[in-house]
């Protein structure tokens, strides 16, 4: 071979490298352009007067003269503010009673010794594979013969379980060594304070992710909600945002719907930001929406 | 060991009365709810005992709109947000500076409220009397029609339904796919690279062999999780999804349930039934394809 | 079609990962030299030297900082790995766990293209050919998770001689296996490279490895080659302390000495002549099998035990100037110790001494015995 031969491949290597290069980013850029452009969208509608939006045949793709009135409006027209607390307020109970029950269950299953375990575990197990589909049905209607309809009990009470969060933590509890409980034990401490004193704050990481996941499905739900609650008292605010567009600010008025969704997406959006390294990891360790 | 047995009960207890409550016995009912004709939610009372549910949604034109509806947004969604990710995340996996960048924006869908953004979706491709909307904007910059996405024909509907679902559904697969990319071990690409192997063949010989298990393990949930479409189509064409023609299998459901023609949980525990017996079908084909072509 | 291949000033910096102050490793510096055609070269160095990064930079994979390479006539410097032509062996062998043996040992071929493209029976000869020259022929149909470390390791050189590479590139290519198995696989080695005589260039940390089979040995430290040659000329004659050291099992026993008056002293006790060295401190190094037992000898040491290993006997022992609490000198087993006696005396063969400077470390040219 002659070396000029080599300076021609060489030459369309680095060619070829550099025009795939483009070829990668002009297409990872297009897509993020796409999942971007509806939150710059809904952001930049929201700042639009609803006299200036209704009066664009053409949409502009900004605004010279930003408003927060729609702001405003979103939570005086509509009772935004009470679908934001009803969902703080179920997403903080649902995920504080489900971080119970899941750790206790976790923890039966990775300490302690009793007949049937191994049953019961695959029991669990094959739990995982219902759809929720299946069993909502019956759930409605025990909710309803209870008379729990529009209460938050009723919204709740079905939520808390998670028989895949409670596999999760019981992988990552036995994966504490044997010893540290039976030094506690020889020290005398109680199961209980076992667990807390020394597997919750070992298993800390997990938990976090776990409570995290609970708290955006929770943010996020709207079947369940939907069915239990027709009392806009009750109201979540997927079921607010849905109620907006369909009643609406008694005329379409759309900026002011962008609004809401804005302050709707924020809390999870800015909760992300913060935990952006834990949530993915732990959505990418078995996390599926919904 | 009866005070450890008692004990270890007592720890899940609360499990097994939330799972007992709302999961197995809600399993156990649903089925007798499907054979119970002619159930009444008010007085409790049924006439008989039969397969009548079931005739009757397979002959519900609503029942078989949403089924054609659902195996529609299955057939195009799953192979279409699979191959997307896939592209994305070899994209994302041979760059190295704004990586992280990317992989957050991307990560972004999965954190949103799906009612909200759909909300923006149905904004961005509805046409009304006063705006044509953005997207038909760009559709008459290239030279197209304007259409109306949300209440127009069928097929532009659809189409923005499966648009808005493969949004939603990229974080997850993205997420996972460049997980799995980038755990293959570096020492074979450099292998296959002294070996003068194009990157082309790489991909198909090397890298897709590899992640394999992976994209299998995301064609099957991804079956799955588009066989429960609901929420996205609710977003776009609100609740009354049948005057839309745009309901799906779960959204029937939920309609039967409560809703416009609600009050019927006989009908709703059948058709929730049939549902299940189409996932589990279609599941277990894809595992038995899936151990034919998975490599490990 | 094989040729020499010649480095040109080669050096790789990489940019240093740590926090703080920005620094560049330099992973190898500034290497010249020239591997013969046809030959067994053996980089040899602690982990860390650099000596990975150099087989690298050969394979094409990374690309140097500055520098040039040359295959023969052709400056191959910026040519990509993949038209480079090399075959590569890798540490953990990378063999693809989803294909069998033969489509493994067959992959480098299928990617033949234009003129050079094979025949499907022309392929399944040749791999059949290098699945031969490795003695794996009856394992064509296995997965590599069937197959033993050994095994691998051979279908891992099998791939890479399968496209007649010009150059044959092993990283610690026994470094994996079991120590029996290592033994019979260099030798293996040894016969392949001398059968195909494809100039060929390994990696390894273990000097014994590199001793027994290489025609030339590099000896690298923190990126830098300390000295090339013959694997016995080095270890008869090398150049610095690193060297010594780093050669010879057991190795070098090293003493604090000085030279005073054209005689070199460990200790108190003078133990020979020498000449062209002016008085001062030194490094005295003694290979093991530099010692010869003499009543009349002039190192006296304490001993310490008798290890007896059949053809040789070890002799431990133990002095005040010794630089290790351990003396351990190889003498042949005809030769009976006393035992009972606490003092034991060697005399000390000329050319298996070497004086060391003690600052630089260099070793002093000198006239010794």
């Amino acid at each position: 071979m002659k070396n000029t031969d080599f300076e021609r491949i060489e030459r369309s290597a680095r060619v070829r490298k550099r025009v795939l290069n483009v070829v990668i980013y002009t297409l990872l850029t297009l897509w993020a352009l796409i999942v971007l452009f509806p939150f710059y969208w809904m952001i930049l509608t929201s700042v639009k007067s609803y006299g200036a939006y209704n009066s664009e045949y053409i949409p502009s793709f900004f605004t010279l003269s930003p408003t927060l009135e729609n702001y405003v409006h979103a939570f005086t027209a509509v009772p935004l503010a009470r679908y934001f607390t009803n969902t703080l307020i179920f997403t903080v109970v649902t995920t504080a009673i489900m971080l119970v029950v899941t750790v206790l269950a976790a923890f039966a299953f990775a300490r302690l010794n009793f007949r049937g375990k191994n049953l019961v575990f695959t029991l669990f197990l094959a739990l995982m594979m219902i759809p929720n589909e299946l069993v909502v049905i019956t759930n409605y209607v025990t909710i309803t013969d209870l008379d729990l309809r529009n209460t938050f009990a009723g919204l709740i009470l079905p939520s808390v379980t998670s028989v895949f969060y409670i596999y999760l933590l019981k992988e990552n509890f036995a994966q504490i060594p044997d010893n540290l409980y039976y030094a506690a034990k020889v020290d005398g401490t109680s199961d209980l304070k076992y667990l807390l004193k020394v597997m919750v704050p070992i298993c800390k990481p997990t938990i976090i992710t776990v409570a995290i996941l609970k708290i955006i499905e929770c943010w996020n739900s709207y079947v369940w909600p939907r069915l239990v609650t027709d009392d806009e008292l009750y109201y979540l605010v997927s079921n607010g945002i849905q109620s907006i567009r369909e009643n609406g600010f008694g005329r379409e008025n759309i900026p002011a719907m962008m609004a809401a969704v804005v302050v709707i997406s924020v809390p999870l959006i800015i909760l992300f930001l913060i935990f952006r390294k834990k949530i993915m990891a732990g959505v990418a360790r078995g996390g599926m929406k919904g | 060991m009866d005070k450890n047995n008692r004990k270890a009960w007592l720890y899940l207890l609360p499990a097994v009365l939330f799972l007992g409550a709302f999961m197995v016995y809600p399993l156990i009912d649903v089925f007798i709810y499907s054979f119970e004709e002619g159930y009444n939610s008010a007085s409790q009372t049924f006439f008989g005992v039969g397969g009548y549910n079931y005739s009757y949604i397979l002959h519900d034109p609503y029942f078989l709109q949403a089924v054609k509806n659902t195996f529609i947004l299955v057939i195009i969604t799953v192979p279409v947000s699979t191959a997307l990710a896939l592209l994305i995340s070899v994209g994302l996996n041979s760059i190295r500076p704004l990586r992280n960048l990317y992989q957050t924006v991307y990560f972004l869908p999965y954190v949103t409220n799906t009612l909200a953004v759909g909300l923006v979706f149905m904004i961005l491709f509805k046409k009304t009397a006063y705006s044509d909307g953005l997207v038909n904007l760009l559709i008459n910059w290239f030279g197209g029609e304007s259409v109306d996405f949300i209440d127009g024909p069928y097929w532009a509907k659809m189409f923005v339904l499966c648009f808005y679902t493969v949004w939603v559904v990229m974080p997850f697969k993205v997420l996972i796919l460049t997980g799995a990319l980038a755990s293959v071990n570096q020492d074979y690409y450099n292998a296959a690279k002294v070996d003068g192997t194009s990157r082309g063949r790489i991909f198909r010989r090397i890298t897709l062999p590899m992640i394999s298990p992976t994209v299998f393990y995301l064609v099957i949930t991804g079956f799955i999780g588009a066989f429960k479409a609901y929420s996205d189509a609710v977003a776009l064409f609100g609740t009354d999804l049948n005057a839309a023609g745009m309901n799906t299998i779960v959204g029937y459901v939920y309609d039967m349930l409560y809703g416009n023609s609600g009050g019927y949980p006989s009908y709703a525990s059948a058709a929730a039934i049939v549902l299940f017996a189409v996932v589990l079908t279609i599941t277990c084909i894809n595992l038995l394809i899936s151990k034919k072509h998975v490599h490990y | 079609m094989y040729m020499k291949v010649v480095l040109q000033n080669l050096t790789k910096k990489f940019p240093n990962r740590g926090k703080g102050a920005r620094s560049e490793v330099i992973a190898v510096n500034d290497f010249n030299f020239e591997i013969p055609d046809g030959k067994l070269i053996g980089l040899l160095g602690p982990s860390g030297c650099g000596k990975s990064t150099a087989l690298n930079l050969l394979s094409g994979l990374l690309k140097p900082s500055s520098g040039r390479i040359f295959f023969g006539e052709d400056d191959v410097t910026d040519l990509p790995a993949e038209n480079r032509g090399v075959g590569l062996v890798f540490q953990n062998y990378a063999l693809y766990p989803h294909l069998t043996v033969r489509q493994n040992i067959m992959f480098p071929l299928e990617n033949l293209k234009g003129a050079a493209k094979l025949t499907k029976a022309q392929m399944q000869e040749k791999v059949l050919e290098a699945a031969k020259l490795v003695q794996i022929e009856e394992y064509m149909e296995r997965k590599p998770s069937e197959l033993s470390g050994g095994q691998q390791q051979r279908v891992a050189i099998a791939r890479a001689l399968v496209k007649m590479p010009r150059l044959l590139l092993l990283d610690e290519p026994l470094s994996n296996l079991d120590a029996r198995l290592r033994l019979q696989t260099r030798e293996e080695l040894r016969r392949i490279q001398r059968e195909t005589g494809i100039t060929t260039v390994f990696v390894t940390h273990d000097q014994e490895e590199a001793m027994s089979i290489s025609d030339m040995i590099v000896v690298m430290k923190a990126g830098v080659i300390q000295q090339i040659g013959k694997p016995q000329a080095v270890y008869d004659s090398p150049v610095n302390l690193f060297v010594a050291k780093f050669l010879g099992n057991p190795p070098i026993n090293l003493f604090h000495g000085e030279v005073k008056g054209g005689r070199l002293f460990i200790g108190e006790d003078a133990v020979c002549a020498v000449s062209g060295v002016n008085d001062r401190p030194v490094w005295v190094g003694v290979r093991p099998e530099g010692f010869e037992l003499n009543e009349n000898g002039a190192l006296s040491c304490a001993l310490v035990g008798v290890e007896i290993m059949g053809r040789d006997i070890t002799v431990i022992s133990r002095n005040s100037a010794a630089d290790s609490a351990a003396i351990r000198s190889i003498i042949s087993a005809e030769n009976r110790v006393d035992t009972a006696n606490p003092v034991v005396r060697f005399h000390i063969k000329p050319n298996k001494l070497f004086l060391f400077d003690k600052e630089t470390e260099e070793r002093l040219a000198c006239g010794i015995g």
